[in-house]
């Protein structure tokens, strides 16, 4: 199966972070991918991702810097799915306080900032927030014909992900959130849409097989 | 009610830990009497199947590239197992954990490469983030009651003291550190908690304990008195495994009971799969995250 009129999913390789896993995750749904870091391979995509793990503030030079944010900026505008992971959900938001102030890609209107002292009823938890966690969509009854679709339509609510983070996106518009999660007495946005661009907190490429439903759910949005 | 069940989160992660050597799984005791119980991958998609949360591969002869290598099991594992997989053994160098990843793993576990060059730590964490790099100390106890780190497998001295040693290596930028006790490692005779709680206490990031498990009981004494937040197993889901798939291959003369004649050091390991331990512990409060084991291959 290959989607988009046969162009593969772009991988976005800025030097940061494991891609391989998200192609192979990619691989076992039937969606071919290629891990590029040429912005003119970006655009000519059928849908990008962009993962990442690591430290917002160099991810973000590095893409500037290459001429991949102006390519996902246009690869969104011709109307074709960009799926952020991780970091890369964090790099879609407008900007981030993490170590300094950095500008974002402006995608989604918010901003990421520090997971801030979580605790429960035991105590102060740790930072970072590592581990499976449930992931409660916002409005999970309202399906209706004029409900946007997004990845996490198969998903059900309250599904276990794999999270692996410090910082949180705070998205400035509430319609834009599609799940949040609570770690201790902190609840965070960890999916979020804006048309045609998700983004999830959590890497759904480790999450099992209910992370692997996201991704073939990409596939079968590209063969519509 | 609604929203009390969704402010709580998983507290405890199960690790099924997978020590290899010449391409095949393998335990011993004390680290050291190494037995062969099979082949890794057999073990991991079983693992993965019935709800393990992660997976720690630990090379424990360091033999990181060529045929049957670890990185050569990783990268059969990553393409049919999609949980986190934490790589460890022999690796020193920038270009190992790059390999290391490209391989398949998510996170680096790293003992020796650290103690001889603290300052790897920093440099591997700048490169691939805090969250991919795990620090791995093993530790002894000493008489006077404080644990003294160890590297290859337990054999080398460091002069550390763990706890100090744990804090040391987070401030450098390791995000989680995992704490193996020599003393209990394949005995069976649960967590060393002390230990466990201490390191728990020291630093600011996830601690794993592991060494030592072989009941819910002990699983549950980690999460509950030493207050980590992973533990790693061995030998107390290696040894069922390896029982369970014998009598359902009617091998008579197999490496069980090759195993079985040689040690009865298995029989303390009582026959509790991932699925069950982990349900007990949720009936117990303790919630992890569970897996209906059907669903765990995609359709």
């Amino acid at each position: 199966m290959t989607a988009g009129n046969g162009r593969p999913v772009a991988i976005v390789d800025y030097g940061l972070g494991n891609l391989h896993n998200v192609g192979r995750a990619c691989e076992a749904v039937g969606l071919a991918t290629k891990i590029t870091s040429s912005p003119e391979e970006v655009r000519c995509s059928a849908a990008a991702i962009l993962p990442g793990v690591g430290a917002f503030g160099d991810a973000i030079s590095t893409l500037n810097a290459s001429g991949l944010s102006q390519a996902l900026r246009e690869l969104v505008d011709s109307g074709k799915p960009l799926f952020g992971i991780c970091l890369g959900f964090q790099l879609l938001m407008t900007e981030s306080s993490e170590f300094g102030h950095h500008r974002g890609l402006d995608i989604i209107a918010g901003t990421v900032t520090g997971l801030n002292a979580p605790r429960d009823d035991e105590g102060p938890l740790k930072v970072p927030h590592v581990g499976w966690n449930r992931i409660w969509k916002t409005n999970p009854y309202a399906m209706s014909d004029s409900r946007p679709q997004t990845l996490l339509d198969p998903i059900a609510d309250g599904e276990y992900m794999y999270f692996v983070h410090s910082f949180v996106v705070v998205p400035s518009q509430a319609n834009t959130i599609v799940s949040t999660t609570h770690y201790g007495d902190v609840e965070f946005c960890s999916s979020a849409r804006r048309g045609n661009v998700f983004g999830c907190q959590y890497h759904p490429e480790r999450s099992g097989v209910e992370g692997l439903k996201m991704y073939a759910q990409l596939a079968r949005s590209l063969q519509q | 009610m609604a929203t009390e069940n969704k402010s709580r989160h998983p507290k405890l992660r199960i690790i099924p830990r997978l020590d290899i050597k010449g391409g095949n799984l393998v335990k011993g005791i004390h680290l050291e009497g190494l037995r062969v119980l099979g082949e890794p991958s057999r073990f991991a998609r079983h693992y993965y199947e019935e709800g393990a949360d992660e997976l720690l591969y630990i090379d424990i002869v360091a033999s990181l590239y060529g045929r049957n290598s670890l990185l050569d099991i990783i990268e059969r594992t990553a393409r049919e197992v999609f949980i986190p997989i934490t790589v460890g053994g022999g690796l020193r160098s920038i270009d190992d954990i790059g390999n290391a990843l490209r391989a398949g793993a998510d996170k680096i576990a790293i003992n020796t490469a650290a103690v001889l060059r603290p300052e790897f730590i920093r440099e591997a964490s700048q490169k691939f983030g805090a969250s991919t790099i795990v620090l791995s100390i093993e530790a002894m106890k000493l008489p006077d009651g404080t644990y003294e780190a160890y590297t290859d497998n337990g054999r080398e001295k460091t002069g550390f003291d763990a706890c100090q040693w744990a804090v040391r290596g987070v401030e450098l930028g390791a995000g989680e550190v995992l704490i193996t006790s020599v003393d209990r490692e394949g005995t069976g005779l649960g967590f060393d908690l002390e230990l466990s709680r201490r390191i728990a206490e020291s630093v600011p990031v996830p601690v794993i304990a592991g060494g030592g498990a072989a009941s819910v009981e002990h699983v549950k004494e980690a999460a509950l008195c030493a207050h980590v937040q992973a533990v790693a197993v061995a030998s107390m889901l290696h040894y069922p495994f390896v029982r369970r798939s014998n009598e359902s291959d009617g091998l008579s003369n197999s490496l069980e009971n090759r195993f079985e004649r040689t040690a009865t050091i298995s029989s303390k390991f009582r026959d509790i799969g991932l699925s069950t331990l982990k349900r007990q512990l949720a009936e117990d409060g303790i919630l992890c995250r569970q897996v209906p084991v059907a669903e765990a291959v995609l359709q």
